[in-house]
């Protein structure tokens, strides 16, 4: 609908991605990947899916950053590749 | 005890908000039938506020609140709301959730709407204890510096 707001959600999105796979340290990673997640959550309510939006932000953005911080903390926290 | 657990403003505001966050969970899971929302995003929510609690006050103090045997209890509690209501469909000579079969109420609107509730309900229940056995079981022992989420 508001096509200048979804080109920039994309781009933002595409930044988002491409920096968190190529990012070293790993709780960048996962702030980043949360970071994308959110702006994933805005894109579908955008595109009127307010349900897949919904659980984007709740699963993606809240429960799964919480998991991965605290496999981290149990692990080394760099990536070797 | 890192430095964020001992700071002051982040534990009243974490007690603060912990009640309003839960009751919007039991929004969402309530308004699931008419609007966004339903039982496994309620229970995502509802999980998150204990696992926020337990994050700030520390893993001991929020298995206080939500110990293991209780979280098995939920999971299985949840799950048998679902399949009971599920099967109770297919007792009174519907297929499985097909709602309206059962002669609960004269209306078989209404019944159907109650049930799904039920149904939601059901599902949040079990999403809720899930997700925080799941947060339980992979967080470190105690004493790791974590970040404040959410």
């Amino acid at each position: 609908m508001i096509w200048i707001l979804d080109i920039t959600m994309l781009f933002f999105l595409v930044v988002c991605a491409i920096a968190a796979i190529s990012i070293k340290d790993l709780l960048s990673a996962i702030i980043i990947l949360s970071a994308y997640s959110l702006i994933m959550a805005i894109v579908w309510v955008e595109m009127h899916s307010v349900d897949v939006g919904f659980t984007e932000a709740a699963v993606g953005a809240g429960i799964t950053t919480v998991l991965f911080i605290a496999t981290l903390a149990r692990t080394e926290g760099r990536s070797e590749d | 005890m890192s430095r964020i657990q001992e700071s002051v403003i982040i534990r009243t505001v974490v007690r603060i908000m912990v009640p309003f966050i839960q009751l919007f969970a039991l929004y969402v899971i309530m308004h699931g039938a008419s609007g966004p929302g339903g039982g496994f995003q309620g229970g995502v929510i509802f999980g998150a506020a204990i696992i926020l609690y337990a994050m700030i006050y520390g893993i001991a103090e929020g298995k206080k609140k939500m110990s293991d045997a209780l979280d098995k209890i939920l999971a299985s509690t949840g799950l048998t709301i679902f399949a009971a209501t599920g099967l109770a469909c297919i007792v009174c000579g519907g297929m499985f959730l097909q709602y309206h079969a059962v002669p609960l109420l004269p209306d078989p609107a209404k019944v159907s709407r109650y049930l799904i509730d039920l149904v939601e309900i059901g599902i949040g229940i079990t999403v809720l204890a899930v997700m925080i056995s799941l947060f339980f079981d992979i967080s470190p022992p105690e004493s790791e510096p974590e970040e404040a989420e959410e």
